[in-house]
């Protein structure tokens, strides 16, 4: 392998910084999902790296079963935005509001 | 040393990230998304988990992408296309991300991971499916209701209990 672990773990820290930036600052739920994935998927990456370098299988198990337990957040978080979108006509998290004291 | 696919890979991972959460419209967004999460599988065929990566791109490139397009279709088209945000938190948040990538990066340089390199064969695949079914068989188990049960309670969040006598209410 001419790849080192170092750089994955690079492009995963890069990563996490995007996902990171684009939970601060969009305000559109969807996009908010996307900043989540971008999280999920930096984690997985860096799992998975690290299983080829120690090198151990276990690192790959878990990143399997995080891609499911993603599925299913994502799964729920669109049905979540799907309902506030019903309620408030409006995808803009600033907008939902009924929760807040 | 890198390699040239290592490169391109990269920058279509990090650049098609950057543009899922920058341009304009949400479906080219979500399209973006996708090259990002395609990108990532292809980093974890690189690292010879060939698993992984075909889990990757059935799961988040083959469903999550799909469940989220359709989402976003479902949405106005005005709200599509519609991006507000304050300016000065958009600038806060260009340095935190600077701000992070920067001190990790330090960090993780300076860190003794630069020296690990390895020649030993890959993980045998054959053996992360045994596992699956024989150590980790009670943790699959959960995972599939896990499973069950949110895409149970999304149907249930998103549906629509008006609609049964107004078919076509919008």
């Amino acid at each position: 392998m001419t790849n080192a672990l170092i750089d994955f773990i690079l492009v995963s820290v890069a990563l996490l910084a995007i996902g990171i930036y684009g939970m601060a600052v969009k305000r559109n739920a969807i996009r908010m999902l996307f900043g989540i994935e971008m999280i999920i998927n930096s984690a997985n990456l860096n799992l998975v790296a690290f299983s080829r370098y120690i090198p151990n299988s276990q690192g790959q198990t878990l990143a399997l079963f995080s891609i499911a337990i993603a599925a299913a957040e994502v799964a729920v978080g669109l049905a979540l935005v799907i309902v506030a979108y019903r309620m408030y006509r409006n995808i803009d998290i600033a907008d939902f509001r009924s929760l807040k004291g | 040393m890198v390699d040239s696919v290592f490169l391109a890979l990269s920058v279509l991972t990090i650049g098609s990230a950057i543009v899922a959460l920058e341009i304009r419209s949400l479906i080219y967004g979500s399209i973006a998304l996708m090259i990002t999460l395609s990108g990532v599988a292809g980093f974890f065929l690189l690292l010879d988990a060939p698993f992984v990566a075909m889990f990757q791109l059935s799961v988040y490139v083959g469903s999550i992408a799909v469940l989220i397009l359709f989402t976003v279709m479902l949405v106005r088209r005005e709200l599509i296309f519609n991006k507000v945000e304050d300016k000065r938190r958009r600038y806060a948040g260009i340095g935190l991300m600077l701000a992070l990538m920067l001190g990790m990066g330090t960090i993780i340089i300076g860190s003794g991971l630069k020296t690990m390199d390895t020649n030993s064969p890959m993980v045998d695949y054959k053996k992360i499916g045994e596992d699956f079914l024989t150590y980790y068989s009670p943790a699959l188990i959960v995972m599939a209701l896990i499973l069950a049960s949110s895409i149970t309670g999304a149907m249930t969040l998103a549906r629509r209990e008006d609609a049964i006598d107004d078919q076509r209410a919008d």
